[in-house]
């Protein structure tokens, strides 16, 4: 089995982000890591592959220094990995962050897509829904697990009021969701022997692609605003029906 | 394809940011790309796996067994050394490593230390190849855990002196006499015994359940309370010829596995250090007194400017150490420097950070306290600071002051 498995470097979530504000897009000159969310993508990947044979191909558009998130995902076990870098790619918007990822993976080949439902950083979470519309192939979206048996893939997907039983065929683009799984931790063995896996970098023209990045972007950032003061939160008193009153408000935020 | 790109550090972050506060000469930066993820990942598994749960064990008196698993299967057990199923990772990821876990405990440091540079470093550099075999990649697991029993109630500083013998029967050894301070000891499933016989101090691997060998552990301890010290005793233990170490022969060779282990002991305790300053700051700057944050008061920031600048210090003396370690040329006088120089510092950080928490630094609500009296056992084993001050004046003026 073929996975792929589409993985971000984002600002490191641990330090607060900040906005440049002539550009309205979010700074990403400080400490870059792996985007969290994508190690459970990382980690459904190897288990597949670990339970029916193939192996795991990380791909990751990014400056260069993107190599460090696809290097950890080799450390946990990926197999080899594509970096799709290129100066024309700063200011990209979803739609051509999805158009070069879908070249690169049609390069690749691919049975499965795995990516996160939305990253860290960005979390317009649109991008593995055009990605799998621009390879053909259905999204099966928020899944909180995944059972292949050789020609199905079943996959329970997460829903506000509990989840929907989905099966599909292979090829297909799935997003999980956090929780999925525990991703692994990368080994020292790993991390020493993921220098010498297979990693190629590419730029616009490797994919044949022209009409993508910033010059291109169909969407345009046209404001930032401050988000509202959160309002003081309402404290219930205990006078015997708190605990339903608490029930009732979780429940009209459909929280439970 | 092509080799994978390493990124340079200049390429990072631009030449006028200052470094995080706890590695303001960003001696973090000198780091290879493998030892950076092997920070993070050490980092990672500390704060999500140790941290959780360490208060509690040391609260209790109790070894974290739970943690074992885990850092057997990050290959953190033996990782400097080669072959056997130990990873063979350079000196300095050996040290990026020590002063993570030290990060969290200075327990879970010794653990491993005493694994991988005082059990299973003397059976990787003096065993035999069916010693190797049979003990290192179990120990590389964490399926079998080691320990190392040099010092003895009456012979600490001077093991030497030691009174513990081995003698032939036939081919046999006969080993009796007791070990005590014996980190491990009594979780351990083979322990490294020193003993004296007719030609000199020899080293024998004692397993587990071995008629005669017992182990009982050191209660009371207000110290290094996450982890196990034990007084092993050992009454007319019989072993096969084949359980001694071939290749150790006098005290120069579990002298050099102490060499290993306290190259280690000088990156973690830099661990241990940086969790202090990180609380002090942090609470120096939350924390009003007289009606203004603490930290903004000049006493403070001394005391704070004093921390990081020992902390630079000490990143900078092991950073050092470790490149001469990985070119092979770090000598025992320099180790002894190391170990010797970043223990204090740790400790004076450690007591330093302990007043600026006032009433709240001498509880388990903050890692502070537990780090400080952690350290005072970090002072002592692996030589005492005094015995590393005696090594390094006899270096210096040729005259040894031992005696
Ligand atoms: C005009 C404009 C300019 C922009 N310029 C930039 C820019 O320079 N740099 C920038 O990072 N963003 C830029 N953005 C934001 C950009 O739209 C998104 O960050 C990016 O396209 C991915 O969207 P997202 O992070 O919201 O992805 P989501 O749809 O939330 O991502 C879901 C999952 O898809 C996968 N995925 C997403 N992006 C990638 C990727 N690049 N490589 C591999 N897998 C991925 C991951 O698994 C991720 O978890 C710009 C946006 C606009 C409108
Ligand atoms: C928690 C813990 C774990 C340990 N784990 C192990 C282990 O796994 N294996 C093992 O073999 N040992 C272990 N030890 C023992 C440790 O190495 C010894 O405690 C240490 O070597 C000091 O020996 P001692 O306690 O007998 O002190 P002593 O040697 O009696 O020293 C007492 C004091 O005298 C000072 N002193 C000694 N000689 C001189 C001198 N010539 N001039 C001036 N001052 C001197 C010392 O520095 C010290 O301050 C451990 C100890 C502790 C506390």
């Amino acid at each position: 089995m073929k996975i792929v498995v589409c993985v971000k470097q984002v600002p490191d979530p641990n330090t607060p982000g900040q906005l440049d504000p002539s550009t309205h897009r979010l700074r990403r000159d400080g400490e870059v890591v792996l985007d969290p969310g994508d190690e459970f993508g990382i980690e459904a990947g190897l288990q597949l592959a670990e339970a029916h044979g193939g192996d795991v191909t990380v791909v990751s558009m990014a400056p260069e220094r993107g190599v460090d998130a696809i290097r950890k995902a080799l450390a946990m076990g990926a197999a080899s990995g594509v970096l799709i870098s290129d100066p024309l790619l700063e200011g990209s918007d979803a739609l051509s962050t999805a158009r070069v990822l879908a070249a690169a993976i049609s390069r690749e080949g691919f049975d499965i897509v795995i990516t996160a439902t939305e990253s860290t950083d960005g979390y317009s979470g649109v991008v593995p829904q055009m990605l799998a519309g621009l390879l053909g192939v259905p999204a099966v979206t928020f899944a909180k697990s995944l059972k292949y048996d050789g020609t199905t893939l079943r996959v329970l997907r997460q829903t506000e009021t509990g989840h929907d039983r989905v099966e599909t065929s292979l090829p297909v683009v799935v997003t999980v969701t956090s929780g999925i799984n525990e991703p692994r931790y990368p080994s020292l063995r790993g991390i020493m022997g993921a220098k010498s896996k297979p990693f190629q970098t590419l730029t616009t023209s490797d994919l044949g692609l022209t009409d993508v990045g910033g010059a291109h972007a169909g969407e345009t950032m046209v404001a930032v605003v401050a988000a509202e003061e959160r309002q003081a939160g309402e404290i219930i008193e205990d006078d015997g029906t708190a605990a339903k009153r608490i029930v009732d408000f979780l429940a009209e935020k459909k929280v439970i | 394809m092509h080799p994978m790109v390493t990124t340079s550090p200049q390429s990072r972050k631009s030449v006028s940011t200052l470094p995080n506060f706890t590695d303001l000469y960003a001696v973090d930066e000198l780091l290879g790309d493998d030892e950076r993820l092997i920070r993070d990942t050490v980092r990672a598994f500390v704060r999500k796996r140790a941290l959780p749960v360490i208060d509690e064990h040391f609260e209790a008196g109790t070894f974290p067994h739970e943690l074992v698993d885990g850092i057997a299967q990050l290959g953190l057990l033996g990782m400097h050394l080669d072959g056997y199923g130990c990873a063979g990772a350079s000196a300095l990821a050996y040290g990026v490593a020590c002063e993570e876990l030290e990060a969290g405990d200075s327990g879970l440091r010794s653990f491993v230390s005493v694994q991988g540079s005082l059990a299973m470093f003397p059976i990787w550099a003096y065993g035999s190849e069916e010693q190797k075999q049979r003990y290192l990649p179990e120990m590389a697991a964490g399926r079998m855990i080691g320990c190392f029993g040099l010092t003895e109630s009456d012979a600490g500083s001077d093991p030497a002196s030691m009174q513990t013998r081995a003698h032939l029967d036939g081919d046999d050894w006969i080993i009796s006499g007791s070990k005590m301070w014996i980190t491990n000891g009594s979780i351990a499933d083979v322990a490294v015994v020193w003993a004296r016989t007719e030609s000199g101090i020899r080293g024998f691997l004692i397993d587990k359940g071995t008629p005669g060998f017992t182990a009982s552990d050191v209660h009371r301890k207000l110290s290094l309370r996450a982890s196990v010290t034990s007084e092993l005793h050992l009454d007319s233990v019989r072993v096969s010829a084949g359980q001694m170490l071939p290749e150790a022969q006098g005290l120069r060779a579990p002298l050099s596995c102490l060499n290993e282990a306290r190259y280690g002991i000088s990156w973690g305790a830099l661990g241990a250090a940086r969790a202090c300053f990180e609380s002090a700051v942090e609470y120096s700057k939350t924390r009003l007194v007289f009606g203004k944050p603490l930290a903004g008061y000049q006493l403070t920031q001394l005391k704070l400017a004093e921390m990081a600048t020992r902390l630079v210090q000490g990143r900078l003396v092991t950073w050092r150490l470790s490149q001469l370690k990985d070119a092979g040329q770090a000598h025992p006088v320099q180790v002894s420097l190391a170990k010797r120089a970043n223990v204090r510092l740790a400790l004076d950080i450690a007591r330093e950070a302990r007043t600026i928490l006032g009433a709240n630094g001498i509880t388990l609500e903050y890692p502070v306290i537990r780090h400080m009296t952690n350290l005072e056992s970090v002072l002592t084993y692996e030589g005492t600071e005094e015995v590393h001050t005696l090594i390094l004046g006899k270096a210096i003026t040729g005259e040894d002051a031992f005696g």
